[in-house]
């Protein structure tokens, strides 16, 4: 644990240093790896170490992008607005986790999945809080250049991925992690032996929900404007998966490993083929999961052993 | 007065939505796989009759005929060469396989057609049919009677035929049925394309009621969705009793609530059914 905590440390003094290349692109770029970064991990709680095939990271990001926006709107300051989102998304993620954590399989999948076509069509219809399907603009920061705009909301959300992989590591390393892993296993065996399935499940379900809660607020203040269709895009919840499992999810730097990779891939592909980009993303995925399916089935094997848990 | 009409529509609607549904219904029950695809099959469906109609002159009733067995070599061939290899894999993974494949499909129609939504208009139309109080667009109600009928041949064919006894014996203990000398993987292929050929005829159907487009797979996939757990899962008469009652009361849903609530309305049903009877209102538990 504390060699993993020494390499992120490093890697992380390393990713601050970005901005000082300075240029927009790569700024922009950086934000958002580590944007991804948050939600791949996120995912990575219940998905990975759970196996609870959630798509509900698309329900999170949006609940969360619209709490901070509209808090913002009504006056609060961006920082507390983002804590909002995150608490929002977190007390969601409880309410939602005690519901649907019920539910095993291809039911507990597609209950996710449709959670985020609610919350958009609920906050497509809210206008008078929401704007509807016009958008909702914030707030610019009062910041004076461009670029020091920029700088700012790379660190927010350097912020953001450090919380969320302080919280992974911590989570791999305690009775939490273990008890997740023993459910992936054998969920009934768990119950019996005596973890308490439903409360490990919801605090899963609720840690893969509160940073990307707070990621979404932070890409609202940072893109300045956000709408329906584009914060509760249920891409988002697949993009997370495929970063999973690119990752191969073998140590806990998998999910972030992953996510830089399948930036990249993204990158390359949305430069040279936009008019089939969602394609060739449809592509990619089907060969990953044709051809590369351990990268998630390896996960619990190559995580710290049993003898070693509390 | 109006509630008869409303009644009437609800069930127009429920009878295509029963269609959309009895094939993604039994890939699900039999494979254990959600085939995201579905939607898409649909709308290529909506595609060949509308092509058909305005570039060949041929009756969207009739492009039914050509648009099944199209679909059906299509999703057997996907099958065969795809999913079959996943087949024994976690959910996890045949569900995003699936969503990968629709990305592909939907984009590869997005380029082929854009996301302009077409509608098929007959010319000369059919006109309205009026019983007492209600009117309706003959279109429709053959659309209707079509759908339903096309529901109720597959659960003849699964229930009579041959190979349809072979689909249910599979579903019901694969382990069994291999034993009895079924191949299996044929009958995966066969009930996969089965699936994608009801999406193929419901395609031309709803193409008679509504715009078509690219964008509308995802729609009708949630449709198909709430249906399976409404009716429970990979059983035809569930669908069909799934489908009527999702019409009904999107129908009425429209009415009270406005229609900018019918989506969410029937996706919260969907939930409640989860938590409250996941095994559907008709369904037995042990098919999940």
């Amino acid at each position: 644990m504390k060699r993993d905590a020494l390499v992120a440390a490093a890697l992380c003094a390393l990713v601050a240093l970005v901005p000082l290349a300075g240029e927009a692109y790569w700024l922009r770029l950086g934000t958002t790896m580590l944007m991804y970064g948050v939600i791949a991990m996120s995912w990575n709680f219940i998905g990975g170490m759970a196996g609870y095939p959630s798509f509900a990271v698309a329900a999170f990001f949006g609940l969360g992008a619209y709490t901070g926006a509209v808090a913002q709107k009504l006056g609060l300051p961006m920082g507390l607005a983002w804590c909002l989102a995150g608490l929002a998304a977190l007390a969601f993620a409880a309410a939602l986790g005690i519901a649907l954590l019920r539910l095993r399989g291809h039911y507990f999948a597609i209950a996710s999945l449709v959670v985020a076509e609610v919350l958009r069509e609920l906050v497509n219809s809210a206008t008078d809080l929401t704007g509807g399907g016009m958008g909702l603009n914030l707030p610019l920061p009062a910041m004076r250049s461009v670029q020091a705009q920029a700088i700012f909301f790379y660190y927010a959300m350097l912020g953001v991925a450090a919380l969320t992989f302080a919280a992974m590591l911590a989570t791999v390393h305690s009775r939490l992690g273990f008890g997740l892993r023993c459910i992936q296993q054998n969920e009934s065996a768990a119950d019996m032996l005596g973890v308490n399935t439903t409360y490990y499940k919801v605090a899963a379900f609720m840690l893969s929900g509160v940073f990307v809660g707070m990621a979404g607020a932070v890409y609202a203040s940072w893109v300045h404007y956000i709408e329906p269709p584009d914060v509760f895009d249920v891409l988002y919840s697949v993009k997370a998966i495929v970063m999973v499992l690119l990752g191969g999810a073998g140590s806990v730097f998998g999910p972030l490993f992953g996510a830089a990779l399948f930036l990249s891939l993204e990158e390359l592909v949305w430069r040279r083929f936009l008019e089939v980009h969602t394609g060739v993303l449809g592509l990619l995925i089907v060969l990953l999961v044709m051809f590369l399916p351990k990268g998630l089935l390896s996960f619990s094997r190559r995580l710290p052993r049993a003898s070693k848990q509390p | 007065m109006l509630t008869l009409q409303i009644l009437a529509n609800g069930l127009v609607l429920g009878g295509l939505y029963a269609c959309i549904a009895a094939g993604f219904s039994l890939v699900w029950g039999v494979l254990n796989v959600i085939n995201i695809l579905h939607g898409s099959f649909i709308v290529l469906g909506g595609y060949l009759a509308f092509f058909g109609y305005v570039k060949l002159g041929i009756h969207p009733f009739a492009s039914i005929l050509i648009a099944t067995p199209l679909l059906f070599a299509l999703g057997y061939a996907i099958q065969r060469a795809l999913i079959n290899r996943m087949i024994a894999a976690p959910v996890l993974l045949t569900l995003t396989l699936t969503f990968g494949l629709d990305l592909m499909l939907s984009n590869a129609m997005l380029a082929a057609f854009t996301a302009d939504f077409r509608k098929l208009i007959l010319e000369p139309p059919l006109g309205v049919a009026t019983l007492g109080p209600v009117v309706m667009p003959v279109d429709r109600l053959v659309a209707m009677i079509l759908a339903l009928g096309l529901t109720g041949l597959l659960y003849l064919v699964l229930s009579r035929s041959r190979i349809g006894r072979a689909v249910v014996a599979v579903r019901m203990d694969r382990e069994a049925a291999a034993l009895m000398g079924v191949n299996v993987k044929s009958v995966y292929a066969v009930t996969f394309g089965l699936g994608a050929l009801m999406a193929g005829a419901s395609g031309p159907l709803l193409a008679m009621i509504f715009p078509i487009s690219p964008l509308t797979g995802p729609v009708y996939l949630g449709k198909a969705f709430v249906i399976c757990v409404l009716g429970g899962l990979g059983s035809v008469p569930g669908a069909m009793i799934g489908g009527l009652a999702l019409g009904i009361v999107e129908s009425f849903g429209t009415l009270w609530f406005g229609p900018e609530h019918a989506t969410t309305l029937s996706f919260v049903l969907l939930i409640a059914i989860l938590l409250l009877r996941p095994e559907g209102l008709l369904g037995r538990k042990g098919y999940a």
